[in-house]
């Protein structure tokens, strides 16, 4: 999941999105009202009650936030001056803050591109991985795949973090312990090295997200039309072809969407640096955007540095679901001219 | 309602269904090629997945000194000696208990809050409900991260962090707009003459929410609180950047905090089971709603 947002999944925020957008086409309108105290109260405690809540506790928050990030504020004293974009130029100029976000960069292009890679594959083969005679079946036994493939998705992020860094502790973790079975002697010290700790994050974060993303993408296959499938077969399309031009077409929606909770939740990543390397590694080799902004806010008190690292991080997530919008678009046109 | 109730439940049905039986035709070699190498691929993946579970779980019986002297080695005795110590000493029972009042609350919380706020909006014309759905649309959008400064200055003027409540209403605020985003959707697909029918029968607008048209929305509550529930036991960066009072800490917070602190002189056994302590909820409630969250997910790409 979505580390930062509270609530369900990656994905499922975006489903509920388009639901409601969906649902308020037909908004029936119960006629004019009387103001009676039942319908009064009923308002205000219904709908005041909620938006109050969000108002103050999400919205002014958000708000706020722009305004603090061109102050000098340290959060604990009382004078606070306006500095203009002072923290942004102090921001861009912090080798540790670009390296940061180079990091983030990498974790939001590669994370995505591995995970739904493996889960469209395993999606596939569940689905069309069955005899090619008669209906389009999937594989056999595959309700238990998917019970344990979807397992990682609900337990808690900074467990997973945790309990991966046990994993690779160099002596007496599980994976140098399975090394040592087939006879390897050159164990890596996995999160100690500078150049092992970043792929042995991210192979973390796409080990607790293929499951749940497969599980997406096998229900979006299951629902393409039976009849398209046949279709394709009596055509005379294998199952490499099937799932080139028929699957991956038909769910393109889907996998833009997967694209850009995955790449939101790497610029976020807070959480499993936490669990696996919460100083930022060696060399800062994992060190992201968030971890920094949290240094400085609750360790140095520099809260309006902190807050402007806020906005950078924003920007750059409004950016990457902008490109990654567009690059669907392009591509989709590619297909259409293609087809035609 | 029916249709709702379907759209939880299609994709289990679809792929339980019996399949009509293939007669006389034979298996082609590039048929079992694929069959078995999709077998062997998913098996290995499962294998990744399990095997660090197993690990975990054998490990919360082992000592340390076991726990690195061999990493599949079976502990010499079965006891619960880990258990006892992480829950006792390390304080993981009061950090669960800590954890089962803010999330019980918060989850109640959000779902009346959200069912309430989902139900207005669909059902009646109230002026700014535009506005409104852009700002839910933003909270779902932006990063914590941009609001977690401001949110802690907010708590602290209010004399609420660091406390229990502080963390339940923020918990609540941020699961608010996916509850009702969510939840929306449902209240509109609900019956209109229903609807009519109770005022006909002069029931206030307060009575026919609670004891007729949410009843009528209940899979839709369902799907949202099993979300919710994972969602907000599994929250990590709100309490950790709110919830500085040791007393108050919630089971995520305290497991990093443990394991940061010891470094590598953990007790790893310890660790071990304060992880399963953790999962332990979780796991329950993903047996027992394996079925239903699979469906919600589907279901949630369905449109």
């Amino acid at each position: 999941m979505s580390n930062s947002t509270v609530s369900g999944g990656p994905g499922l925020e975006t489903a509920a999105v388009v639901a409601a957008e969906a649902g308020r086409r037909r908004s029936l309108r119960l006629g004019g009202r009387k103001l009676t105290f039942d319908y009064v109260s009923f308002l205000l405690v219904f709908l005041g009650l909620p938006l109050a809540i969000f108002l103050i506790f999400v919205i002014s928050p958000f708000a706020q936030a722009l305004y603090y990030a061109s102050t000098n504020w340290t959060g604990f004293s009382d004078t606070m001056d306006f500095v203009g974009v002072d923290n942004y130029v102090r921001l861009l100029n912090d080798p540790t803050f670009l390296q940061a976000m180079r990091n983030n960069i990498v974790l939001a292009l590669v994370v995505p591109l591995i995970t739904i890679v493996i889960a469209l594959i395993f999606a596939s083969m569940i689905t069309v991985g069955g005899p090619s005679h008669g209906q389009v079946r999937g594989l056999k036994g595959s309700s238990f795949y998917r019970v344990i493939s979807f397992f990682p998705y609900v337990i808690p992020a900074i467990v997973i973090a945790i309990l991966w860094n046990m994993i690779y502790t160099p002596s007496g973790g599980l994976l140098n312990g399975v090394l040592g079975l087939f006879g390897v002697t050159d164990q890596p010290s996995w999160l100690g090295d500078e150049r092992t700790a970043m792929g042995a994050t991210i192979f973390v974060i796409v080990w607790s997200m293929v499951g749940f993303y497969m599980i997406l993408f096998i229900a979006a296959i299951k629902g393409i039309p039976a009849e398209t499938l046949e279709a394709a077969r009596i055509d005379g399309a294998g199952r490499w072809r099937t799932v080139t031009s028929i699957l991956l077409p038909q769910i393109r929606d889907n996998v833009q969407t997967a694209y850009i909770y995955l790449g939101i939740m790497a610029l976020d990543a807070f959480v499993y640096m936490a669990g696996l390397n919460s100083t930022g590694g060696p060399g800062n080799s994992t060190l992201v955007m968030s971890q920094y902004l949290y240094r400085t806010a609750f360790e140095k008190g520099q809260f309006g540095l902190a807050t402007a690292m806020g906005v950078v991080l924003a920007i750059i997530t409004l950016l990457f679901a902008a490109l990654i919008i567009g690059v669907f678009r392009l591509i989709g046109g590619k297909d259409e001219g293609g087809r035609s | 309602m029916s249709t709702d109730t379907r759209a939880a439940v299609t994709v289990n049905r679809r792929s339980s269904a019996p399949r009509p039986p293939q007669v006389g035709v034979q298996s082609t070699a590039g048929d079992k090629a694929v069959g078995i190498t999709s077998h062997v691929v998913m098996a290995i993946w499962s294998l990744v997945v399990i095997l660090p579970m197993l690990w975990t779980l054998l490990g919360s019986f082992k000592t340390t000194k076991e726990i690195f002297a061999s990493p599949f080695g079976l502990p010499a005795s079965w006891n619960l000696d880990n258990y006892i110590s992480a829950w006792v000493e390390n304080n993981f029972g009061g950090m669960f208990l800590n954890t089962v009042i803010v999330v019980g609350v918060a989850l109640v919380s959000v779902m009346i809050l959200g069912a309430m706020c989902a139900y207005v909006l669909a059902r009646f014309s109230v002026p700014g409900s535009r506005i409104i759905y852009y700002l839910m649309l933003a909270g779902l959008t932006f990063p914590v991260f941009l609001a977690i400064v401001p949110l802690f200055m907010i708590l602290q003027n209010m004399q609420l962090l660091g406390s229990l409540f502080g963390l339940i209403i923020t918990y609540v605020a941020f699961a608010l707009p996916f509850t009702v985003f969510f939840l929306f959707s449902f209240f509109k697909s609900l019956s209109y003459e229903i609807q009519e029918a109770a005022y006909m029968d002069g029931a206030s607008e307060w009575r026919t929410f609670f004891t007729v048209m949410l009843p009528m929305a209940k899979p839709g509550m369902a799907a949202v609180a099993i979300m919710n529930f994972l969602g907000l036991w599994n929250q990590f960066l709100l309490p950790v950047a709110l919830n500085p009072e040791k007393d108050n800490w919630v089971l995520s917070q305290g497991m990093a905090a443990y394991a940061s602190s010891a470094g590598y002189a953990l007790d790893f056994g310890q660790m071990f089971a304060a992880v399963m302590i953790t999962i332990i909820p979780v796991l329950i409630v993903y047996v027992l709603f394996q079925r239903q969250l699979q469906g919600s997910v589907a279901q949630g790409t369905s449109k």
